[in-house]
Protein backbone atom coordinates (compact mmCIF):
# COMPACT_ATOMS: atom_id res chain seq x y z
CA UNK A 1 0.00 0.00 0.00
CA UNK A 2 1.28 3.55 -0.89
CA UNK A 3 1.64 5.63 1.97
CA UNK A 4 -0.65 8.17 0.95
CA UNK A 5 -3.22 5.22 0.68
CA UNK A 6 -5.95 4.17 3.81
CA UNK A 7 -7.66 0.84 3.24
CA UNK A 8 -10.59 -0.52 5.10
CA UNK A 9 -11.92 -3.88 4.30
CA UNK A 10 -15.16 -6.02 5.29
CA UNK A 11 -15.67 -9.99 4.60
CA UNK A 12 -19.18 -10.78 5.18
CA UNK A 13 -21.32 -13.68 5.04
CA UNK A 14 -23.18 -13.93 1.26
CA UNK A 15 -26.70 -13.19 2.29
CA UNK A 16 -28.97 -10.03 1.62
CA UNK A 17 -29.73 -9.84 5.11
CA UNK A 18 -26.21 -8.19 5.56
CA UNK A 19 -27.24 -5.68 2.85
CA UNK A 20 -27.84 -3.18 5.41
CA UNK A 21 -24.65 -3.71 6.85
CA UNK A 22 -22.35 -3.44 3.74
CA UNK A 23 -24.27 -0.11 3.13
CA UNK A 24 -23.84 1.42 6.39
CA UNK A 25 -20.13 0.28 6.15
CA UNK A 26 -19.49 1.73 2.57
CA UNK A 27 -21.42 5.08 3.65
CA UNK A 28 -19.51 5.69 6.91
CA UNK A 29 -16.05 5.21 5.11
CA UNK A 30 -17.30 7.47 2.25
CA UNK A 31 -18.45 10.52 4.35
CA UNK A 32 -15.69 10.14 6.32
CA UNK A 33 -12.88 10.80 3.66
CA UNK A 34 -14.86 13.99 2.59
CA UNK A 35 -17.61 12.92 -0.31
CA UNK A 36 -20.61 14.52 -0.06
CA UNK A 37 -24.22 13.01 0.72
CA UNK A 38 -25.63 12.78 -3.12
CA UNK A 39 -22.04 11.17 -3.79
CA UNK A 40 -22.11 8.71 -0.66
CA UNK A 41 -25.95 7.98 -1.64
CA UNK A 42 -24.41 6.85 -5.48
CA UNK A 43 -21.96 4.72 -4.03
CA UNK A 44 -23.83 2.95 -1.61
CA UNK A 45 -26.24 1.77 -4.65
CA UNK A 46 -23.75 0.99 -6.35
CA UNK A 47 -22.33 -1.29 -3.79
CA UNK A 48 -25.18 -2.94 -2.84
CA UNK A 49 -26.07 -3.65 -6.74
CA UNK A 50 -22.84 -5.44 -7.27
CA UNK A 51 -23.22 -7.79 -3.92
CA UNK A 52 -26.72 -8.49 -4.80
CA UNK A 53 -25.25 -9.69 -7.57
CA UNK A 54 -22.84 -11.67 -5.71
CA UNK A 55 -25.57 -13.06 -3.70
CA UNK A 56 -27.73 -14.49 -6.18
CA UNK A 57 -25.67 -15.08 -9.05
CA UNK A 58 -22.11 -16.11 -7.71
CA UNK A 59 -23.12 -18.88 -5.13
CA UNK A 60 -25.52 -21.14 -5.19
CA UNK A 61 -27.26 -20.75 -1.87
CA UNK A 62 -27.05 -17.57 0.00
CA UNK A 63 -24.65 -18.05 3.22
CA UNK A 64 -22.73 -20.40 1.28
CA UNK A 65 -19.79 -18.26 1.50
CA UNK A 66 -18.04 -14.71 1.79
CA UNK A 67 -17.94 -11.20 -0.06
CA UNK A 68 -15.12 -9.47 0.40
CA UNK A 69 -15.74 -5.12 0.49
CA UNK A 70 -12.20 -3.53 0.11
CA UNK A 71 -12.43 0.49 0.23
CA UNK A 72 -8.68 1.90 -1.10
CA UNK A 73 -8.73 5.45 -0.69
CA UNK A 74 -6.03 7.97 -1.60
CA UNK A 75 -6.14 11.82 -1.95
CA UNK A 76 -8.14 11.60 -5.57
CA UNK A 77 -10.54 8.73 -5.12
CA UNK A 78 -12.25 6.01 -3.96
CA UNK A 79 -11.99 2.30 -4.97
CA UNK A 80 -14.22 -0.28 -4.37
CA UNK A 81 -13.35 -3.82 -4.93
CA UNK A 82 -15.94 -6.62 -4.44
CA UNK A 83 -14.81 -9.84 -4.05
CA UNK A 84 -16.22 -13.38 -4.38
CA UNK A 85 -14.85 -16.95 -5.20
CA UNK A 86 -18.21 -17.94 -6.89
CA UNK A 87 -18.70 -19.32 -10.46
CA UNK A 88 -18.36 -15.57 -12.30
CA UNK A 89 -18.88 -14.89 -15.31
CA UNK A 90 -17.84 -13.33 -18.90
CA UNK A 91 -17.95 -9.66 -18.15
CA UNK A 92 -18.02 -9.95 -22.38
CA UNK A 93 -21.76 -10.85 -22.29
CA UNK A 94 -23.01 -8.44 -19.84
CA UNK A 95 -25.27 -5.76 -21.85
CA UNK A 96 -26.51 -2.06 -20.61
CA UNK A 97 -29.73 -2.13 -20.90
CA UNK A 98 -31.16 0.77 -23.57
CA UNK A 99 -33.27 2.08 -20.93
CA UNK A 100 -35.76 3.46 -23.62
CA UNK A 101 -36.16 -0.20 -25.08
CA UNK A 102 -36.14 -1.80 -21.52
CA UNK A 103 -38.73 0.02 -20.18
CA UNK A 104 -41.15 -0.25 -23.44
CA UNK A 105 -40.73 -4.05 -22.77
CA UNK A 106 -41.75 -4.10 -19.00
CA UNK A 107 -38.61 -6.16 -18.35
CA UNK A 108 -37.37 -7.45 -15.12
CA UNK A 109 -33.80 -7.47 -13.67
CA UNK A 110 -30.68 -6.30 -14.86
CA UNK A 111 -31.03 -2.67 -13.68
CA UNK A 112 -28.40 -3.09 -11.78
CA UNK A 113 -25.62 -2.88 -13.90
CA UNK A 114 -27.09 -0.18 -15.35
CA UNK A 115 -26.92 1.47 -12.10
CA UNK A 116 -23.26 0.66 -11.30
CA UNK A 117 -22.13 1.72 -14.62
CA UNK A 118 -23.79 5.25 -14.25
CA UNK A 119 -23.44 6.03 -11.06
CA UNK A 120 -19.76 5.32 -10.61
CA UNK A 121 -17.19 7.00 -12.26
CA UNK A 122 -15.77 3.21 -13.49
CA UNK A 123 -16.49 -0.16 -13.22
CA UNK A 124 -14.36 -2.80 -14.02
CA UNK A 125 -14.08 -6.91 -13.49
CA UNK A 126 -11.61 -9.12 -13.26
CA UNK A 127 -13.01 -12.58 -12.76
CA UNK A 128 -11.41 -16.22 -12.26
CA UNK A 129 -14.44 -18.30 -11.93
CA UNK A 130 -14.18 -20.55 -7.89
CA UNK A 131 -10.49 -18.77 -7.71
CA UNK A 132 -11.43 -14.87 -6.92
CA UNK A 133 -13.89 -12.96 -9.02
CA UNK A 134 -13.70 -9.03 -8.84
CA UNK A 135 -15.78 -5.79 -9.96
CA UNK A 136 -13.92 -2.69 -9.02
CA UNK A 137 -15.83 0.78 -9.07
CA UNK A 138 -13.78 3.97 -8.68
CA UNK A 139 -15.67 7.33 -7.93
CA UNK A 140 -13.34 10.62 -7.81
CA UNK A 141 -13.51 12.69 -5.19
CA UNK A 142 -13.18 15.45 -7.37
CA UNK A 143 -14.87 15.91 -11.18
CA UNK A 144 -11.78 16.58 -13.01
CA UNK A 145 -9.33 13.20 -12.41
CA UNK A 146 -6.23 14.87 -12.87
CA UNK A 147 -6.62 17.62 -9.77
CA UNK A 148 -5.34 16.12 -6.61
CA UNK A 149 -7.00 17.51 -3.31
CA UNK A 150 -4.71 19.48 -1.32
CA UNK A 151 -5.79 19.37 1.96
CA UNK A 152 -3.93 21.77 3.30
CA UNK A 153 -5.02 24.85 0.73
CA UNK A 154 -7.57 27.38 1.40
CA UNK A 155 -10.69 25.90 -0.78
CA UNK A 156 -12.10 29.48 -1.18
CA UNK A 157 -9.28 29.94 -4.01
CA UNK B 1 -31.49 -3.46 11.74
CA UNK B 2 -34.40 -1.29 10.40
CA UNK B 3 -35.39 -2.97 7.97
CA UNK B 4 -38.59 -2.57 5.79
CA UNK B 5 -42.51 -2.09 6.66
CA UNK B 6 -45.31 -1.89 4.15
CA UNK B 7 -48.76 -1.22 5.24
CA UNK B 8 -52.22 -1.03 3.58
CA UNK B 9 -55.25 1.07 3.47
CA UNK B 10 -58.05 1.26 1.54
CA UNK B 11 -59.48 4.19 -0.05
CA UNK B 12 -62.93 4.01 -1.57
CA UNK B 13 -61.71 1.29 -4.66
CA UNK B 14 -57.77 2.59 -4.53
CA UNK B 15 -54.99 0.09 -2.38
CA UNK B 16 -52.91 2.54 -1.11
CA UNK B 17 -49.51 0.89 -0.08
CA UNK B 18 -47.18 2.90 2.55
CA UNK B 19 -43.70 1.73 2.48
CA UNK B 20 -41.51 2.50 5.11
CA UNK B 21 -37.47 1.96 5.09
CA UNK B 22 -35.09 0.27 2.91
CA UNK B 23 -36.14 -1.50 0.27
CA UNK B 24 -33.49 -4.04 -1.28
CA UNK B 25 -33.30 -7.39 -2.40
CA UNK B 26 -33.99 -8.99 1.04
CA UNK B 27 -36.89 -6.92 1.78
CA UNK B 28 -38.46 -6.61 -1.72
CA UNK B 29 -40.00 -9.98 -1.45
CA UNK B 30 -41.96 -8.29 1.46
CA UNK B 31 -43.49 -5.94 -1.39
CA UNK B 32 -43.92 -8.60 -3.74
CA UNK B 33 -46.23 -10.35 -1.61
CA UNK B 34 -48.23 -7.17 -1.04
CA UNK B 35 -48.74 -7.31 -4.76
CA UNK B 36 -49.74 -10.82 -4.91
CA UNK B 37 -52.26 -10.16 -2.44
CA UNK B 38 -53.65 -6.84 -4.25
CA UNK B 39 -54.07 -9.15 -7.09
CA UNK B 40 -55.57 -12.32 -5.72
CA UNK B 41 -57.88 -9.96 -3.99
CA UNK B 42 -58.83 -8.08 -7.83
CA UNK B 43 -58.05 -4.78 -6.63
CA UNK B 44 -55.82 -3.23 -9.75
CA UNK B 45 -56.06 0.41 -8.69
CA UNK B 46 -52.80 0.71 -6.46
CA UNK B 47 -51.26 3.78 -4.58
CA UNK B 48 -47.82 3.63 -3.63
CA UNK B 49 -47.01 6.12 -0.95
CA UNK B 50 -43.20 6.43 -0.59
CA UNK B 51 -43.40 9.22 2.66
CA UNK B 52 -40.75 6.76 4.88
CA UNK B 53 -38.89 4.65 2.10
CA UNK B 54 -35.09 5.90 2.80
CA UNK B 55 -33.65 3.61 -0.03
CA UNK B 56 -34.35 1.73 -3.06
CA UNK B 57 -32.31 -0.31 -5.03
CA UNK B 58 -32.98 -2.04 -8.35
CA UNK B 59 -34.49 -5.10 -6.42
CA UNK B 60 -37.01 -2.70 -5.09
CA UNK B 61 -37.61 -1.21 -8.76
CA UNK B 62 -37.90 -4.83 -10.15
CA UNK B 63 -41.06 -5.45 -7.99
CA UNK B 64 -42.87 -2.67 -9.77
CA UNK B 65 -41.97 -3.62 -13.25
CA UNK B 66 -43.25 -7.29 -12.33
CA UNK B 67 -46.70 -6.44 -11.68
CA UNK B 68 -47.56 -3.50 -14.20
CA UNK B 69 -48.49 -5.28 -17.23
CA UNK B 70 -50.64 -7.62 -15.15
CA UNK B 71 -52.14 -4.50 -13.59
CA UNK B 72 -52.60 -3.09 -16.61
CA UNK B 73 -54.42 -5.21 -18.59
CA UNK B 74 -56.88 -5.41 -16.09
CA UNK B 75 -57.42 -1.76 -16.68
CA UNK B 76 -55.35 -1.01 -13.22
CA UNK B 77 -52.43 1.06 -12.89
CA UNK B 78 -50.01 1.65 -9.94
CA UNK B 79 -49.47 5.20 -9.20
CA UNK B 80 -46.86 6.75 -6.91
CA UNK B 81 -46.42 9.72 -4.56
CA UNK B 82 -44.90 11.29 -1.82
CA UNK B 83 -41.22 10.16 -2.72
CA UNK B 84 -38.00 11.77 -1.14
CA UNK B 85 -35.32 13.47 -3.85
CA UNK B 86 -33.08 10.75 -3.23
CA UNK B 87 -35.46 7.80 -3.89
CA UNK B 88 -36.91 9.99 -7.11
CA UNK B 89 -33.48 10.07 -8.38
CA UNK B 90 -32.81 6.61 -8.69
CA UNK B 91 -36.14 6.33 -10.49
CA UNK B 92 -35.55 9.54 -12.39
CA UNK B 93 -32.39 8.01 -13.51
CA UNK B 94 -34.04 4.88 -15.05
CA UNK B 95 -36.24 6.84 -16.92
CA UNK B 96 -39.38 5.47 -14.53
CA UNK B 97 -41.18 7.99 -14.69
CA UNK B 98 -42.68 7.94 -17.99
CA UNK B 99 -43.54 4.65 -17.06
CA UNK B 100 -45.15 5.33 -13.82
CA UNK B 101 -46.96 8.81 -12.85
CA UNK B 102 -45.65 10.13 -9.71
CA UNK B 103 -47.61 12.83 -7.82
CA UNK B 104 -46.22 14.93 -4.99
CA UNK B 105 -48.67 13.90 -2.60
CA UNK B 106 -51.52 11.33 -1.98
CA UNK B 107 -54.63 13.64 -2.39
CA UNK B 108 -53.53 14.49 -5.97
CA UNK B 109 -52.69 10.95 -6.78
CA UNK B 110 -55.34 9.58 -5.33
CA UNK B 111 -57.86 12.60 -7.43
CA UNK B 112 -56.10 11.05 -10.76
CA UNK B 113 -57.73 7.73 -9.88
CA UNK B 114 -61.20 9.42 -11.13
CA UNK B 115 -60.17 11.70 -14.25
Amino acid sequence: MKSDEKQYELKIPSQTDNLELIRDFVSKVSAKVGFHDDDVDKIQIAVDEACTNVIKHAYDKEGEDHIGIIIKIDYQKLAIIVTDRGKGFDPKTLELPRMEAYLAELRVGGLGIYLMKTLMDEVNYDIQPGVRNEVRMVKYLLKDKNEKINFTSDTSQ
Amino acid sequence: MTGFEVTQKMNQDIAVLYLKGFLDAHTAPDLEKAFKDLIEEHKYNILVNFFDLDYISSAGLGVFMGFIEKIRENNGDIRMSNMTPKVFKIFDLLGFPKLYRIFKNEQEALTSFTE
